[in-house]
């Protein structure tokens, strides 16, 4: 597995998505209001919304584009849609922010 | 006991409903395997037509995806054909070598487009239009080539050259017949169809019979038996459908067009049944998405054996979907000996309309141009209502008590209530019934309907009354805020402001809300009435929906659009040279003139936002915002001949005073000079009209999902009186309206009278214009704030990359 630094924790606003770009992967980066760093596809199963500037809450994200809620634990999104996007694992360590491809 | 083992063929409409329709029976009565020859699973085929249209995408039409079969532990086999049954053995196998034994075995195989056997017509470029591939055939070709001729001017035909015109093709329409849509409608009404769809731009070669398709390769063109010819890169034909019966013939299942069922949907051979457009029952072959639905269900009830209800056969009604063209029909509907019929033809508005009797019962009809009586009269056909004794005309008309009671209970199950997710009344009053749902956000939340523009919400209110019937009255329809609390907007001001509240996090926190962090509707209205009630509080950007908290309006690829500032809708030539030079600069892909009479740049990139509005240095437009959008002026006295107030001045005034302030929804106003009402103040939020020596002003009018008429507030005589009124209406709008409902809305709630009787105090107008200075007082330039914060721009605008 590849793991790759892609931000210093400090960077990330907290309850609010960031944009990440690793090669071809578009990642909506997110930290939670728990701490945790979620990282998903960044485009919402319904019509490709950005998923990254959308409302968190708690562990899910609303998509800007036409409010599906979407799991960034599972990337599910929640009933009734039916859809779900790919999840990225993310690694923390010493302040760094790490991607595993 | 082990579960029997049920094997459905066919992953379309019809099998995979009467599936649901068994699971929602029963869960575990089956171990389910699905076999279909798609790819796909089960879409949508109706909606094929808007596909090619433009109207949705081959995404949107998938109505089970596989994780509803995962869900459902449903066995899926897609991309693979049954090719044999062996009713004995009670086996079938498929063209992969698969052998899959059943205990009951539904067919679905649905029907095949039926080809013309004329010779070319396997060349490239020929192709029928039924299943996914051939849409996309279609739109590919559409890129490619220019001319298109369809075969066949019947529903589906007309479906696929709107579609192919849409996209970009020249469109020639066959039809062997010298009417279009026969099989649907009458001589007149097929008449004005043909004049409809030529202004649409489709040429119609009538009473042609095609001989063969020319080329050498590909399809060039399409020859006539009368010798005649037609240039075609793209030959559609869409001639009929042909029930699938192949396997069922093969497999020693008795068939005739279709297969044949009885009332049970069983086929002749035990265990084996058939649904669908395959099915023949009582002689009849049904191709319409109502019958199939209707059987799917008897035969889900009997497999189940938990029902004895038996199909007898459905009367059929049809729409058009073209685009701008409103056709219906239903049942019997050509004169005949025996009947006697009731006509309407309004050659002025294209208008026809005609009823078919028999024996004082209607039996059938046709309409064109204005089909909204459509359903009604489809329940009287469906439940052989007797007209004895009424004037036969007076059944065209709909009786006013009828409707006044219920429009929703005319409706049929299947006729779709929210357009936008394709619910059908059916599915409501199913889940209202099935779910016990009782309000219009449970009913959203479960079945999708009213979730995208929320123009059906007052049928669904309707069908919720009429679905649970005296239960509603009793249920009380407190309005919560959203599903995270159950108390409503007032409960949560009153708290706000009694428990000293501060912030969004801090309320939910302390109301007790069930979603600790709250959801995407509760938040933003929370962080709305926090700012009402103390102007000081600051915006809090983790709760403000991706606009507001950007300042600029995200588009489908996640760029942005920018609108700067033009009070009034006046500019300069100064600043027509700095959008240009940021356009440019930034190449712009798109620069568009709002309704609201404003310049808009589309596409522009997140993080080159910060730079743009530094670079064109104006104020934001606020286009994104819940708040004063534009005033939007005409003219006016300075130029116009009719002018009888100075309207681009006393806009620009009204746009400088209450830009930047925050509303429950977006505010729209306007100033004309005179009643012709240029800037078309009757559907603005506030609209003034100028009249010799004073001003009209009207409010609550809408020009958007809920089109209104503004209502006429008073008439006041100077610019100054104008601008009071104007503050104190906004006030007290702000004050008392829910997030997100518009002045529409909330003058229907309150009353007109009401909020006269509020503005017109002379104290309490004061006091409410007094409020909106100390709010107005505290607003800033959201652009500058931005490119003058480092840490903003980090946060919002910049992406990570690696």
């Amino acid at each position: 597995m590849n793991r790759i630094e892609v931000a210093k924790l400090s960077k990330l606003p907290e309850k609010l998505g960031m944009s990440l770009k690793v090669g071809e992967h578009d990642i909506a980066l997110f930290k939670l209001s728990n701490g945790k760093i979620k990282a998903v596809e960044n485009r919402c199963p319904h019509k490709g919304g950005v998923l990254a500037q959308g409302m968190v809450s708690g562990e899910y994200v609303f998509c800007p584009m036409h409010d599906w809620k979407i799991c960034t634990e599972s990337g599910e999104a929640q009933g009734p849609d039916t859809g779900c996007v790919k999840t990225y694992k993310v690694e923390v360590q010493e302040e760094k922010v790490y991607l595993c491809l | 006991m082990e579960k029997k083992k049920l094997v459905l063929i066919g992953n379309g409409m019809a099998g995979v409903r009467c599936i649901e329709e068994i699971l929602k029976i029963d869960t575990e009565a089956f171990d389910i395997t699905i076999f279909g020859s798609e790819p796909h699973p089960n879409y949508n085929r109706i909606l094929l037509s808007t596909v090619l249209q433009g109207d949705t995408s081959i995404e949107d039409i998938t109505l089970n995806d596989r994780t509803w079969y995962e869900k459902n532990n449903i066995t899926l086999y897609t991309g693979e054909t049954v090719i044999s049954i062996d009713s004995e053995q009670k086996s079938i196998y498929t063209n992969l070598g698969r052998e899959v034994a059943y205990d009951r075995l539904i067919l679905a195989t649905g029907s095949k487009p039926f080809m013309l056997p004329v010779p070319g017509a396997d060349k490239e470029g020929v192709t029928a239009f039924r299943d996914i591939k051939d849409c996309e055939t279609m739109i590919d070709a559409a890129q490619n080539y220019k001319k298109a001729v369809v075969i066949g001017g019947g529903l589906l035909g007309l479906e696929a050259a709107r579609g192919l015109i849409n996209l970009g093709m020249q469109v020639d329409v066959v039809h062997l017949g010298s009417q279009l849509m026969d099989r649907q409608l009458d001589g007149t009404a097929a008449a004005l169809l043909k004049k409809e769809l030529e202004q649409q731009g489709m040429n119609f070669l009538m009473e042609k019979q095609t001989a063969e398709i020319i080329g050498e390769k590909r399809a060039e063109g399409v020859r006539f038996s009368d010798g005649s010819m037609a240039k075609a890169d793209l030959v559609v034909m869409a001639v009929g459908i042909r029930p699938n019966v192949q396997l069922a013939k093969d497999g020693g299942i008795p068939v005739n067009r279709g297969i044949l069922v009885n009332d049970y949907l069983e086929t002749e051979v035990g265990d084996i049944y058939a649904v669908g457009e395959c099915a023949e029952h009582r002689e009849m072959v049904y191709g319409l998405v109502a019958p199939l639905y209707a059987q799917g269900k008897v035969l889900a009830e009997h497999i189940t054996e938990t029902g004895t209800s038996q199909y007898e056969g459905s009367v059929i009604s049809t729409q058009l979907k073209v685009s701008g063209v409103d056709v219906f029909s239903a049942g019997h509907f050509m004169d005949e000996e025996h009947t006697k019929s009731v006509k309407i033809y309004d050659e002025v508005e294209g208008v026809y309309k005609k009823i078919v009797f028999q024996d004082n019962r209607v039996i059938g009809a046709v309409m064109f141009g204005e089909i909204q009586d459509g359903p009604r009269i489809f329940k009287m056909i469906l439940e052989k209502q007797d007209v004895t004794g009424i004037p036969k005309i007076a059944v065209m008309a709909a009786p006013v008590e009828e409707t006044a009671e219920s429009v929703v209970a005319s409706m049929t199950e299947s006729e779709v209530v929210c357009g936008c997710n394709g619910v059908t009344k059916g599915a409501i009053c199913d889940a209202i019934v099935n779910q016990g749902l009782t309000t219009l956000d449970e009913v959203r939340d479960c079945t999708n309907a009213s979730r995208s523009c929320g123009g059906c919400k007052p049928v669904v209110s309707e069908l919720l009354e009429y679905t649970l019937g005296d239960d509603f009255k009793y249920i009380e329809q407190k309005e919560a805020i959203c599903s995270c609390t159950s108390l409503s907007r007032e409960e949560v001001l009153e708290e706000i402001k009694s428990k000293n509240l501060k912030f969004v996090k801090e309320v939910m926190h302390v109301l007790d809300w069930k979603e600790k962090e709250g959801c995407s509707k509760c938040r933003p209205a929370l962080n709305y009435y926090l700012g009402m009630m103390n102007p000081q509080h600051e915006d809090e950007a983790a709760s403000k929906f991706v606009n507001e908290r950007m300042h600029a309006n995200i588009q489908k690829d996640g760029t942005y659009s920018v609108v700067p500032r033009m009070y009034g809708g006046v500019t300069t030539a100064e600043d027509l040279r700095k959008i240009a030079n940021v356009a440019e600069a930034y190449n712009v892909p798109m620069i568009k003139l709002t309704g609201g009479q404003r310049i808009d740049l589309l596409g522009i990139k997140k993080e080159d936002l910060p730079n743009v509005w530094a670079e064109l240095d104006m104020p934001s437009g606020y286009a994104y915002g819940k708040t004063l959008r534009t005033v939007k002026t005409c003219v006016g006295e300075q130029f116009c001949r009719f002018g009888t107030q100075d309207s681009t001045s006393l806009g620009i005034e009204l746009e400088k005073k209450f830009e930047r302030l925050n509303t429950p929804h977006k505010v729209k106003m306007s100033v004309s000079a005179c009643p012709r009402n240029c800037a078309e103040s009757g559907i603005k939020d506030f609209g003034i009209v100028g009249v010799d020596g004073g001003f009209e002003l009207y409010v609550g009018g809408n020009g958007g999902t809920h089109l209104r008429a503004g209502d006429l507030l008073c008439t006041v005589q100077t610019k100054e009186e104008v601008i009071t009124m104007a503050a104190a209406f906004l006030q007290f709008y702000r004050e008392t309206a829910h997030y997100l409902e518009r002045t529409s809305k909330w003058v229907e709630r309150m009353g007109l009278e009401y909020v006269r009787e509020v503005l017109f105090d002379e104290e309490s107008r004061s006091q409410l214009a007094g409020r909106i200075e100390e709010a107005l007082s505290y607003t800033k330039e959201p652009w500058k704030e931005i490119i003058k914060n480092k840490e903003t721009k980090e946060k919002l605008f910049e992406s990570l990359s690696v």
